[in-house]
């Protein structure tokens, strides 16, 4: 028989019956869509996570006090229980490392903040002019900290967004004289909304100069530091440099660890990749179903096209005619049923994507091929059998049965 | 004997088991057909004789004894071979038609071209030619439950010789028609033997036997008698 003739043939077997093929194609267009909207959404958890964590700040490299304990056995550490603090002095001297571009301390604590009779308990947070160029940050007013000595600083604060709606209300902010802590500030600028819920949010906080932060905890040590290399191939140079740098300051001893966005990243990218991959797996076993579906009912339509088949055969065909023209069937069944499914499946994901705009719920191309791919071989697969109980009736049973 | 025969057989055995017990259909046969014979095969209902067609054509093996075909050994054949020489030398007509019910009259009658895998202009060709000839040429797009009893065995005719075929093997053509449509159909038939087919057919009908040159009468399994219309 030749293909078009066959693939006729098995149009017209599958339309002959428009129930038993649209239920079939149902079954398909399930398990497709099931697989492109499951790991749209786990892809789209992957992608929400990643572009959270790319807004902290590109190129970031962060460095903690203390060694983190995952460096195994250190004779080095065992001795020395509390580790160095981290100070402005060792923040500066990393500038000197070559893959750094911008370095930023961080000190962090909580005071009160009151003005015109209001009060309110924030979290403080010392840096200097750097921090808005390692982090990205964006005023919505004003300017962020002024440049200069990081040892002295003006007395000024910035505030997140938060911050101001609570402390001013609709009044205006720039230009206001606040208290925090015991001393006074002006407040120069105000950070734009971040809206994020990952990082630590920025609304909530109060920057003010590094120093007159320390000076206010009454502590010179820092929280972090934050550094920004150069590029994205010297992020790791940078944190091998800035390692150096900060063991010779401490006497030879690594008591800091070093992070880089990068690794962080590469965690949740894997954790939620993988996470995708068994939501895809889950969504797979509804395509097997299908399959064992699409078996059942080539059986039945075996079983109630015997007589057709024995004619067929009385009429000249041979067993692999007959069974070419029942897996082209379960073969177009399939498809129809992927193509139905991968359309109803975008169309889903459209649908999450417009109720949730911050959430990108794209199928991801591999899940898309996969999935189609499956729903095809499973088709087939799953018509073999059917198939070759076709192929091998014999005519004149066949025939006779009606 | 001189023209080697078309159909021989030889000691050809039949048994169906059903349950414990054994049915013998076809006992020890003997039968030897020539090319272009019109041969009416008769008996009471159980003696065998749809037994005997499905062999003659191939859709049922024997137990025991040998089938030629044009001198070749057809029992033997693998069922693919067996198909290839249904689909080319051997033509089926049955009492209930059998068109397949979601195709056209012409897509039918093409259906054993099809299925040989003939090229589309050649088949329609052909197909337009046998629906002049059997008079559908207005019923080609019809499909079989929009005909008439006697317009789907012409279909079913128009298919069986559409590959040309040496042999048509009617299993009670006219069963299930009425006699005049019957009558009609038996024409049909009569008049491809007469351009040199060999024509078997199954019947009931005294009437309709006797107008064979050849009958045969089938007994239980075996051949009682066969006798040439002089
Ligand atoms: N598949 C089968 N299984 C068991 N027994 C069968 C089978 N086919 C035929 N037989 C038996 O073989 C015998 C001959 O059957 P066959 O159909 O050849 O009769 P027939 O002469 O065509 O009868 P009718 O005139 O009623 O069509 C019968 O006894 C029948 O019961
Ligand atoms: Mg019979």
């Amino acid at each position: 028989m030749r293909t078009p003739d066959l693939i006729r043939f098995a149009r017209d077997a599958a339309t002959g019956n428009p129930l038993r093929s649209g239920l079939l194609v149902l079954a398909m267009a399930i398990g497709v869509a099931a697989v492109v909207i499951l790991t749209a959404l786990g892809d789209g958890a992957r992608r929400y996570v990643m572009n959270e964590f790319s807004s902290l700040g590109s190129n970031l490299v962060i460095v903690l006090p203390g060694r983190s304990q995952t460096g195994g056995f250190n004779p080095g550490n065992a001795i020395t229980s509390t580790p160095r603090d981290l100070t402005v002095d060792d923040a500066q001297a990393l500038l000197r490392a070559p893959a750094v571009k911008n370095v930023a301390p961080l000190a962090v604590g909580t005071s009160e903040i009151s003005v015109g009779g209001r009060l309110r308990e924030v979290m403080i947070a010392g840096t200097t002019a750097e921090y808005t160029q390692v982090r990205k940050l964006e005023l919505a007013q004003g300017r962020f900290l002024a440049s200069g000595d990081w040892r002295r600083g003006a007395s000024e604060a910035v505030i997140g967004a938060k911050v101001r709606t609570e402390m001013f209300g609709n009044a205006p902010a720039l230009g206001q004289l606040v208290r925090v802590g015991d001393r006074r500030f002006r407040i120069v600028g105000v950070l734009a909304t971040s809206g994020q819920g990952l990082s630590l949010n920025t609304d909530e906080l109060v920057f003010v100069p590094v120093s007159l932060a320390q000076a206010m905890f009454n502590s010179n040590t820092l929280f972090r530091i934050l550094i920004e290399a150069t590029g994205r191939e010297t992020i790791e140079p940078a944190k091998a440099q800035v390692t150096e740098i900060i063991k010779l300051r401490h006497e030879g001893e690594e008591d800091v660890t070093v992070i880089t966005q990068d690794a962080v990243l590469a965690t949740f990218d894997k954790l939620l990749g993988t996470l995708t991959l068994a939501v895809a797996g889950i969504a797979a076993i509804s395509l097997a179903v299908a399959g064992i579906l699409v078996m059942n009912v080539m059986l039945v339509s075996v079983t109630q096209r015997t007589g057709e088949i024995g004619l067929l055969k009385a009429l000249g065909a041979t067993g692999a005619t007959i069974r070419n023209s029942f897996l082209t069937e379960a073969a177009m069944l399939s498809l129809a049923g992927a193509a139905l499914g991968y359309l109803l499946g975008q169309a889903g994901a459209a649908l999450i994507r417009h109720l949730y705009p911050t959430f990108p719920a794209f199928p991801p191309d591999w899940a898309v091929l996969a999935g189609l791919f499956t729903a095809l071989f499973t088709g087939i697969l799953f018509g073999v059998l059917p198939a070759r109980r076709a192929a091998r009736l014999e005519p004149v049973q066949a025939l006779s049965k009606r | 004997m001189t023209i080697p025969s078309l159909i021989s057989l030889s000691g050809i055995e039949r048994v169906f088991q059903l349950g414990d017990s054994e049915v013998h259909a076809l006992r020890t046969l003997n039968l030897s057909i020539a090319a272009g014979e019109y041969v009416a095969v008769m008996g009471p209902s159980g003696s065998g004789k749809s037994t005997l067609l499905n062999l003659l054509g191939l859709l049922d093996r024997p137990d025991a004894g040998t089938y030629r075909l044009e001198g070749k050994d057809v029992t033997t054949l693998s069922p693919e071979e067996q198909a290839r020489v249904r689909s080319e030398r051997i033509g089926f007509v049955f009492q209930s038609f059998h068109l397949v019910p979601r195709l056209t009259a012409a897509e039918n009658i093409a259906l054993p071209m099809t299925l040989a895998g003939i090229a589309p202009a050649e088949r329609s060709k052909r197909v337009e030619q046998a629906l002049k000839d059997y008079g559908l040429a207005n019923r080609a797009d019809h499909r079989p439950d929009q005909l008439s009893g006697g317009q789907r065995q012409r279909v079913a005719i128009a298919r069986a010789t559409i590959m040309q075929p040496a042999v048509i093997l009617a299993d009670e053509p006219t069963g299930n028609l009425d006699r005049a449509t019957g009558e009609e159909v038996m024409h049909l038939l009569e008049g491809l033997n007469a351009q040199g087919v060999t024509l078997i057919v199954v019947t009931h009908d005294g009437a309709l036997g006797s107008r064979a040159q050849r009958q045969l009468l089938m007994e239980d399994g075996s051949l009682k008698s066969d006798s040439v219309a002089g």
